[in-house]
Order: C-alpha cells, then sequence, then structure tokens
C-alpha cells in the first residue's frame, strides 16, 4: 500500500517474455526493470519488434510474464485468475488503441459505457458519467453518433473517453496518433498533455518523434531489453 | 458461470448482427427440422391413434375361442378327439367362471342367400347371444337397434346388417323396419351397424355380415354346436385366469386336458395389443429418432454460423476483453444467439406443422382404407414438448462449443494493429 501512497504505479523486476510457437521459442522481452510513478508521462519508443507492444500487453494485464515480478499499484499480477485480470483491466487500466477499437455497430455513448457495464456501474450514474466523459473530449454533440459517422480524430476522442471511464489511475496509449493527420494527431497529443496535467499517469508507444519529445521521459526499447531511460539518465 | 445475466442480455442486445441472408438461411434449417421432427411425430401419434380404434372395432379386451381337437391323451381318453362346445355353455361358463364379465357363443354360416326383391347377395350369417353386441361393438345406425331379450326369447326373425350388406341389399334406402329373405325365410331388419374402423377379423370384416339371434339361427338352421365363444373378463389382466377357467370348465366336460391349449383355440386381443402397442412404441421412437437427426442437421447449421461470428468478432470480442469483460459477459451472448436462432426456427417449425396437420385433417379419408388406417396426424402436447426440449438442447450445444472458441480469444493478438 506504501507504493500507492507514495505513487508508484508499475513496478516490474527482471521481467521476461518468451512466445513458445512449439517449433521456435521468441524471447520478446529480457530482464526489464522498470518503475514507473503516479503522475507521469513516458514515451516508449524503439523500432518495430523491439518489444514495445509486448510490454504493453504486460503493463496493461492483456498478457502474462513469463518470468519476473510485476506489481501494479502494489498489487502483484502473477498467479491472478482470467477473471481477477479481467477486473484489473476493468478498474485500473484504461487502452487507447492506434486503430481506435471501437464496436463499430453501437453509438458513442453506447462504446463509453461498456466498461461501466462491465464495472457494475448502475444506470443513472452511467448516463452521467458517459455524457461528462464525452463533453470533456469535445464530442458532446456527437454522442448518439456511431465510430462510422465520425472522424479518425473524434473516433479516438471517444476512445479517450473509453479509457478513462472507470478512472483508471493508469492510461495505456499505443501508436494513439499513428492513423490520424497532424493535426487530429496534435490534437490528441494536447488531449493526453491536459489528462497529464490533471494527474493522470500515462504510457504512450509512439514513433513520432514530436509527442516523444513532449513526454517528460523517454524509455526506448532494443531487442526486448530496455536500452535508454530517460529518467535513469 | 454467468454473474449477472441481466448484462448478458444487455450485451445480447448490442452485439453486431449476423449478416441477415445467412441468418435466414440457419433459421430455415431449424424450421425444416423442427417441422419434419413434429409431423413425423405426428403421423406416428396419428397411427396410434388410429390403430387404437381400429383394435377397438373387433372388441375392446376381449378372447375369441374356437373348436378344436385333443393333441393328448386325457383320462384313457386317446388323442386326436374333435371338441365342440354347445349352445348351453354358454351359461355353463357364465354361471362356472367368476372373473368373466361377458360371455357370448356364435353359431355361423359361411355362405347365405340374401334377398331384397331382385337383388340377393352371398354373405356370412351369424347367430348370436345378445351379449355379443357389447362384446363385439355391434353400435347401431341411428334409427336402428341392436337385437334385444324379447328377440331373443321369442326368437324373433330380425336381422341386425352390417353397413356394407346393408348398402348391397337397399343401396342408399333405409334397411331399418324393412324384410328380406334370408335363405328364403323372411327377417325384419332392426338395425345396421354403425360404420367402424376394424382390425383383426376372424372370418371376415363385421361390415360384411348379418347377425340374427341364436335362438333364431337354431329355430331355422337346427344344430346346438358353436362356431365360436367371444369371452371378456372383468379387468384385462385376468384373461390368462378366465382362458385357464374356461379350459377346465370345459375340459371337464367333453374330456380334454385344460392346459392342451390345441383342444380348444384361443385369440387372446389383450396379449396382442401389448404387442401392438410396443411395436407402435417403436415406430414412434424411429420416427422420433429420423425427425432429432434432421434438427441435428439444423443445429449444427447454427453451429456453423456461430463460429463465423465468433471468427468475425474476433476484435471485438478482444476489445471487450480488454475493458474487463468476464468469460460469461463473452461467452453468454453468443450461447444466447445460438439458442435465438434454434428456438425461432423451431417455433416457425412448428407453426407450419401445425397448418399443415390442419390442412391435412381437411382431407377427405373415408372410403380409401389404407389412408384411413393411416389415419389423421395428430400433434400432441407431448410432441410440442418434446420438440422443445430436442430444440434446447441443440441450441445450446450449437451456442455453447462457438462460444468456447470466444472466450479462448486472446485479446493481445486480436488487438495488435495490422
Amino acid at each position: 500500500m506504501s507504493d500507492t501512497k507514495h505513487g508508484t504505479v508499475i513496478r516490474m523486476e527482471a521481467i521476461g517474455k518468451v512466445y513458445d510457437t512449439g517449433k521456435v521459442k521468441v524471447e520478446a522481452l529480457a530482464g526489464i526493470d522498470l518503475s514507473v510513478a503516479r503522475g507521469e508521462l513516458v514515451a516508449l519508443i524503439g523500432p518495430s519488434g523491439s518489444g514495445k507492444s509486448t510490454l504493453m500487453n504486460l503493463i496493461g494485464c492483456l498478457d502474462t510474464p513469463s518470468a519476473g515480478r510485476y506489481e501494479l499499484q502494489g498489487e502483484r499480477v502473477a498467479g491472478l485468475s482470467r477473471e481477477q485480470l479481467a477486473g484489473i483491466r476493468n478498474r485500473r487500466v484504461g487502452f487507447v488503441f492506434q486503430n481506435f477499437n471501437l464496436l463499430p455497430q453501437i453509438s458513442a455513448f453506447e462504446n463509453v459505457e461498456m466498461p461501466l457495464l462491465f464495472g457494475g456501474v448502475r444506470r443513472a450514474e452511467r448516463r452521467q458519467r458517459v455524457e461528462e466523459l464525452l463533453t470533456r473530449v469535445g464530442l458532446a454533440d456527437r454522442i448518439e453518433h456511431k465510430p462510422t459517422e465520425l472522424s479518425g480524430g473524434q473516433m479516438q476522442r471517444v476512445a479517450i473517453a473509453r479509457a478513462l471511464a472507470m478512472e483508471p489511475d493508469l492510461l495505456l496509449a499505443d501508436e494513439p496518433t499513428g492513423n490520424l493527420d497532424t493535426s487530429s494527431g496534435t490534437d490528441i497529443m494536447s488531449l493526453f498533455e491536459e489528462l497529464w496535467h490533471q494527474g493522470r499517469t500515462i504510457v504512450v508507444i509512439t514513433h513520432d518523434p514530436a509527442l516523444a519529445r513532449r513526454a517528460a521521459r523517454r524509455i526506448e526499447l532494443r531487442d526486448g531489453r530496455i536500452s535508454s531511460d530517460s529518467a535513469a539518465a | 458461470m454467468f454473474r449477472r445475466p441481466w448484462l448478458v442480455l444487455q450485451l445480447f442486445a448490442r452485439s453486431s448482427r449476423v449478416q441477415r441472408k445467412r441468418a435466414v438461411l440457419t433459421v430455415a434449417a431449424i424450421a425444416w427440422g423442427s417441422l419434419s421432427l413434429v409431423l413425423l411425430l405426428a403421423f406416428g401419434e396419428g397411427l396410434k391413434r388410429q390403430i387404437t380404434l381400429a383394435k377397438s372395432g373387433l372388441g375392446i379386451h376381449i378372447a375369441v375361442l374356437w373348436p378344436g381337437e385333443t393333441t393328448r391323451p386325457w383320462q384313457g381318453l386317446p388323442a386326436g378327439r374333435p371338441v365342440r362346445p354347445r349352445v348351453e355353455d354358454v351359461t355353463l361358463l357364465h354361471d362356472r367362471v367368476p372373473q368373466l364379465a361377458g360371455v357370448s357363443g356364435e353359431m355361423r354360416r359361411w355362405s347365405a342367400a340374401f334377398t331384397n326383391g331382385e337383388r340377393t347377395v352371398n354373405s356370412r350369417l351369424t347367430g348370436a347371444n345378445l351379449s355379443y353386441g357389447d362384446l363385439r361393438n355391434q353400435i347401431a345406425r341411428a334409427g336402428g337397434r341392436w337385437l334385444d331379450p324379447l328377440d331373443e326369447k321369442l326368437r324373433r326373425r330380425v336381422i341386425f346388417l352390417g353397413w356394407e350388406l346393408a348398402r348391397d341389399l337397399f343401396g342408399d334406402e333405409d334397411p331399418v323396419g324393412r324384410t328380406l329373405l334370408v335363405s328364403n325365410v323372411p327377417f325384419t331388419v332392426v338395425g345396421v351397424l354403425e360404420r367402424k374402423l376394424q382390425m383383426g377379423t376372424y372370418g371376415g370384416p363385421d361390415a360384411g355380415q348379418a347377425v340374427i339371434p341364436l335362438a333364431t339361427f337354431q329355430a331355422q338352421f337346427g344344430g346346438d354346436r358353436l362356431s365360436n365363444l367371444v369371452v371378456r373378463p372383468d379387468v384385462p389382466e385376468h384373461m390368462p385366469a378366465v382362458l385357464r377357467s374356461v379350459r377346465e370348465v370345459l375340459g371337464a366336460k367333453y374330456g380334454f386336458d385344460p392346459s392342451d391349449e390345441r383342444a380348444l383355440g384361443a385369440w387372446d386381443t389383450v396379449e396382442n395389443s401389448i404387442v401392438m402397442e410396443n411395436i407402435l412404441l417403436g415406430i414412434q421412437a424411429f420416427l422420433g429418432i429420423i425427425g432429432a437427426l434432421t434438427l441435428v442437421v439444423g443445429g449444427i447449421g447454427v453451429a456453423n454460423i456461430m463460429y463465423a461470428v465468433v471468427k468475425e468478432r474476433t476484435r471485438e470480442i478482444g476489445v471487450k476483453m480488454a475493458l474487463g469483460a468476464r468469460r460469461g459477459w463473452i461467452t453468454g451472448p453468443i450461447v444466447l444467439e445460438g439458442l435465438v436462432y434454434t428456438l425461432l426456427g423451431g417455433l416457425l417449425g412448428l407453426v407450419m406443422a401445425t397448418v399443415l396437420v390442419a390442412l391435412l385433417g381437411l382431407v377427405p379419408t373415408e372410403g380409401n382404407e389404407a389412408i384411413e388406417m393411416l389415419g389423421k396426424p395428430t400433434i400432441s402436447p407431448a410432441i410440442a414438448l418434446l420438440n422443445a426440449a430436442v430444440l434446447g438442447l441443440i441450441g445450446l450445444a450449437a451456442g455453447y462449443f462457438p462460444a468456447r472458441r470466444a472466450a479462448s480469444v486472446d485479446p493481445a493478438e486480436t488487438l495488435r494493429y495490422e
């Protein structure tokens, strides 16, 4: 609990991840030691295949490490059941993806409402929260629109609203501006910065040097290892 | 497995819809299967009811006995002696066999000349006791009557005609009250047999024979040897005991071993109907299995479409998992969807079957014996229930396996950007 108080959100020690395809074993991550404090904005950079996405999946509890010790907000993740991991993803982590990953057949409102449904939030409260969130990302007038009726930048705003729905401490974004034009990308980056100033912990994977420069801390991965960490330098 | 079932319903309502054409085809396949199952069972049920009805045409819970020949020596008498009960034995059996509810003797002429004016028909003539009417289901058509005690007592020359014989002699006219000649002796028609289905005869169907009082038969044609005895026990279970008693009583009188079954032949319709019921049950089970298999083919269609759905929605499933959906919230809506297609199709099939059965019920079957014996297909509540149960099982199975695949989706894998 002291970790939470003092604000360590992510604590990883000697994390390794091996993909066993049967014929070959691929070592995606080896000996990752990483600590991220509450309120940090971290940019995760590195070439393709360096293990950025794998690390992101491990941080977000979408996957479990093959070796090492991982604590998310002071709670050990190893050995938790699938259902418990689902609960952690629901309450503690918000995901933003490069391709938005909105559900196309339901409205912006219903997309943002989805994590609240899983979290067991009551109907009246859900409505209020969703409206607040969509207003916050500037889409108050697009509540009943379906994703196909929105622009790329708008879709990503809906996705960010969805990621914030359960008020998680940690926001994970995988190339959030990768599918957007420059101006939309800049808007999204500004939104992340705003959230950061409000005290969110954010980890962003990016190829975009401009976005990376805005981050206070840059971690570079190479061949499954941390090759440089601006905080350590 | 499912926490918060209401959420499963909400998620089901929000999951993407399957391509309409595919859904329609699948529902149609299930409807076809359900239709076959219900129709086959309905035909089985109709056949069963008709056969039960037809069996009762001969008489319910009766046995028919006929004269035989001894096959064993008995109390110093040699084998090979004929045994022919007499008219007086009807009273004897009535007094001596306590479990007997009814007994009638029959004397028969295989060919008698029936004449109405210009028309002469040769057919069977039976002389019988009054109880024959009840034992052998001799029900008079409206406007006529069965023989009565005075007919017997006064040896009246009255006659009860089978409906075919009546038609052959009188055409469309009502024969009741008319006089006809039997071997040149005048008889008054008192009744005509109501049409009935009759499965099982000895000598021939009742439609083509005429019945007169036994006393009249004796007075006209002489003799006192019976062609047949018809007996009915007080309860069907007593039939073996009654037959044993009858053979003991007559065995003592005519000198034959009561266990010598050939001395007095017997046709036990109670035993027969048990065998028949088992055969009918077998036929229904067989039809049911064929129908259920047709339905299983439809179920495979549903499973197939649900597998496709899971494949199409892999990303959607991955996203929901990332947002914190539990296993049951992923699988629940899929199982539900499979079940909905199945039950929708099943209901459609049941409705179509009901309509078809109702239409078939309008087709006249009178006159065509083959179709008449097949009976009318009938949908009983048991058939509808069985259909629902089979559908439910198939629907669950058709949804369960695709849902299991959905639950095994690896979110990390599916969310990777391609």
